[in-house]
């Protein structure tokens, strides 16, 4: 990698001082944990003259129990959450999600807030400079082509966190702090599915926290995913499935998907699914569903093919899974 | 350059260093400090041979900025050493052929103990899990697994 390009860093105590802070200067970064934003300074692919630490927002580091369901703090940990005892009781999707998330030593400091902000990924884009510079760059970083996809002029860099579909089946809301005050919107509706500007937040904005509502009796949530390594790799494809059984019917589906667009990805249309098992036909309309949904491009080594294979795979062993248990 | 003074305890001492903002904790350790048993590897935190302890837990150096361990206590394998003689993972790593080239080593001892002190009777596949963030490109794992193994079970004296 290259040598570590100057910065200076400010460090807020307060959540109204780091987005006033951001506001001053909306080209300043936030960090929290540095384990997506570091290597993308030093590959160069990103160049902030000024980046705005977290840490000391304690405000944002806690998860509380809020009208019976709870409100994650952005700035509290990967592993914080998956040890944390009613995470492990209530909201398992979380949990398996947050753990699917890179190593052990990435989840210490690896923040909730980072991993929904992750910077999208591509195969052309996360490269060192000298690559990069042999290759002309790439629409999302100093150049005018993508090379996923080179007559179009749109970015096809991948959403590749792993916690946003896990919280998207439990109805998630974001928590969204700025000078002028904030907002709370669904989590959906922090995304769009544009490689260079998949999140929809104002310069002044700043993830602050989300709110997960309790699951109803019996909800199940589960997540799973395919990488090429089995830790510290993004993911080929995720899927993360809310499920709630009734006898031998599934009463409750709902399914979200990450690493396949640019956006995380919440499956319209599943609620016409249920009252049925999981058997062959349903999983069949359910493949279908997904399938017009998703737009996986050569963004990997691994081919869209593939991906889309694996996308109704997952989905599908899944969903039994979950069956299984409720 | 902004900087700012970094105090720590690092390997069980107290130290104070002006660090700069964009410096890297394992540039801290290496060339501030003089600690080169820290590994560069990947240099993009997906090999895990820079792993160190900041408060028992496992860090990745190399995508670490030096200013986040203020306060902290930060340990590298040269802390590893108890009384004069080389750690019960030390020597089970030496007794199982748990090192062959040895440049993962010092990330795999540090990953190693972060996981024991957390567990300190991990089964294989917890050591499995705890190791996953870590890169040999020699041993094939077996032998580390077993040596983590057998100095979590006190079969090394």
């Amino acid at each position: 990698m290259e040598y570590m390009p100057e910065f200076s860093v400010v460090r807020p105590a307060t959540v109204a001082e780091a987005v006033a802070m951001r506001a001053a200067d909306p080209e300043a970064r936030f960090v929290a944990g540095g384990t997506d934003l570091v290597p993308n300074i030093r590959r160069g692919i990103v160049a902030p003259a000024k980046v705005i630490d977290l840490n000391g927002l304690e405000e944002i580091r806690k998860i509380e129990s809020v009208d019976g369901g709870l409100r994650i703090g952005a700035a509290v940990t990967l592993a914080e959450l998956i040890e944390d005892g009613r995470l492990r009781a209530d909201y398992t999707g979380i949990v398996e999600a947050a753990g699917a998330v890179a190593a052990t030593s990435h989840r210490q400091v690896g923040t909730v807030g980072g991993n929904l902000c992750l910077d999208t990924r591509c195969l052309f884009y996360n490269q060192s400079e000298w690559w990069r510079r042999s290759n002309d760059y790439c629409l999302k970083s100093r150049g005018d082509v993508c090379h996923v996809a080179p007559k179009g002029d749109h970015c096809f860099a991948a959403f590749s966190g792993d916690l946003a579909p896990a919280l998207m089946v439990l109805g998630a809301a974001a928590e969204i702090a700025s000078p002028s005050g904030g907002r709370i919107i669904p989590l959906t509706g922090m995304y769009q599915d544009d490689g260079l500007a998949y999140l929809l937040l104002g310069a002044d904005e700043m993830l602050v926290a989300v709110r997960v509502p309790a699951p109803a009796d019996g909800f199940k949530t589960g997540y799973a995913k395919s990488r090429v390594r089995g830790a510290i790799d993004f993911p080929l494809a995720g899927v993360a499935v809310g499920l709630r059984r009734d006898a031998d019917a599934v009463v409750d589906l709902s399914v979200a998907l990450t690493g396949t667009n640019s956006m995380p990805l919440m499956i319209e249309g599943t609620d016409a699914l249920t009252g049925a098992p999981p058997d062959d036909a349903m999983l069949a309309r359910l493949d279908g569903l997904v399938r017009d949904r998703i737009q996986p491009m050569s963004s990997t080594f691994s081919p869209p093919g593939y991906r889309r294979r694996v996308v109704a795979k997952l989905t599908r062993s899944l969903i039994r899974r979950l069956y299984r248990e409720g | 350059m902004a900087k700012s003074i970094l105090s720590l305890v690092l390997n069980g001492r107290r130290r104070d260093d002006a660090v700069a903002d964009n410096m890297l904790l394992i540039d801290y350790l290496r060339e501030v400090a003089g600690l080169t048993g820290t590994k560069m590897g990947c240099d993009g935190g997906e090999c895990g041979a820079c792993t160190v302890l900041v408060d028992d837990r496992p860090r990745l150096s190399c995508i670490s900025l030096a200013y986040t361990v203020a306060g902290r206590r930060v340990e590298t394998i040269e802390g590893a050493r108890r009384g004069g003689r080389i750690s019960r993972l030390q020597r089970a790593f030496h007794e199982k052929l748990g090192s062959q080239c040895g440049y993962c080593t010092p990330g795999m001892i540090m990953a190693s103990e972060g996981l024991l002190r957390r567990n300190p009777t991990p089964s294989d596949d917890e050591i499995r899990q705890g190791l996953s963030g870590n890169i040999c490109r020699c041993t094939g794992y077996v032998k580390i697994i077993e040596s983590v193994l057998s100095a979590a079970d006190g079969s090394v004296p």
